[in-house]
């Protein structure tokens, strides 16, 4: 802290301002270094027990459930999309047929939370296609808002070859 | 800039607007630094769904799997094969039966790069299936576009 005098009846204090600058700027090079950007992620949930397949009894409560097959081209590219043994055209022509199917409403007890998508993806289709698949099934954007379909998702076994 | 009359002139720089600028920069990278622990690597190009969207709350200890385009699996922080991943995933039902916790009651944070194959997405669920683990989260990249 250093004084000066000015005209001899008031002090003016000077605050050396040294480490406070030090410490910000140390401060501020670790906030840089430390800072990861990082994308938003989100998660398409699924509940695969292993004796699912075993187990799933005919029920009348239940509904058959929906199979997509995703064939893959020589590269690992979508070469057909079937639902049901039916060849379906693309992802859009996809979600028209699972709410044809379902209907728009996905409240409790409606068809669409009972239904179940089973995808039969060959092994070297490449996944984000099955991404997109899933995501044809289970819902769609209208104004912004997401309105859901299909929550129910499973695979088949992986079948190499 | 102030001027002392008497003597040789003392030259003052005035530090206010850096210290302002600097506070402020602070206070951005303050605001933008991501505390989460969530394993994310920059090996995996995840793929992008409008409705992946980001989940309300924490998973609590899940267990993440990271799958490469090469096939191989990225386990915390180890590249594994994707056939090896059983020995890890017994390990860790393990820990979580020492903690009275059941596997099925775990996620499994499956993050698997766009061109991977699927199959090996598909050896990846049935292995932890065959641990006990019922409970997966196929993560995607959230594609805000509208």
């Amino acid at each position: 802290m250093a004084r000066r005098s000015s005209s001899g009846l008031t002090d003016k204090v000077e605050i050396n301002m040294t480490p406070m600058i030090d410490v910000v700027f140390q401060l501020m090079s670790f906030f840089m270094c430390t800072l990861k950007v990082v994308s938003p992620e989100g998660d398409f949930d699924i509940r695969m027990p292993i004796a699912a397949a075993a187990a799933a009894a005919p029920d009348d409560q239940q509904v058959p459930p929906v199979r997509v097959k995703l064939t893959a081209g020589p590269d690992g590219s979508l070469a057909a999309i079937a639902m049901n043994g039916t060849p379906v055209a693309d992802f859009d022509e996809l979600r028209k047929r699972i709410i044809g199917l379902v209907g728009a409403d996905s409240g409790p007890n409606s068809l669409a939370e009972k239904t179940e998508v089973e995808f039969d993806a060959d092994y070297a289709l490449k996944y984000v296609n099955v991404v997109k698949a899933i995501t044809a099934v289970s819902g769609k954007v209208e104004n912004g808002q997401v309105v859901e379909l299909i929550r129910k998702i499973k695979f088949t076994p992986p079948k190499k070859g | 800039m102030a001027k002392r009359s008497g003597g040789p002139s003392n030259t003052e720089i005035d530090m206010t607007p850096m210290i302002d600028m600097t506070f402020q920069l602070i206070t951005f990278f303050m605001f933008v630094m991501n505390f989460s622990e969530a394993e994310q690597d920059d090996r995996i190009q995840l793929p992008s769904s409008q409705l992946a969207k980001p989940a309300d709350g924490v998973i609590e200890k899940p267990i993440t799997l990271q799958l490469t385009n090469a096939g191989s699996v990225i386990y915390a922080g180890e590249l594994v094969a994707v056939r090896d991943i059983g020995s890890y995933l017994e390990r860790e039902k393990t820990l979580m039966i020492d903690e009275n916790r059941e596997p099925n009651s775990a996620t499994i944070i499956v993050r698997a790069d766009g061109r991977a194959k699927t199959g090996e997405v598909q050896d990846i669920i049935r292995i932890c299936q065959e641990k006990g683990f019922e409970r997966f989260a196929l993560r995607a990249q959230y594609d805000d576009r509208r």
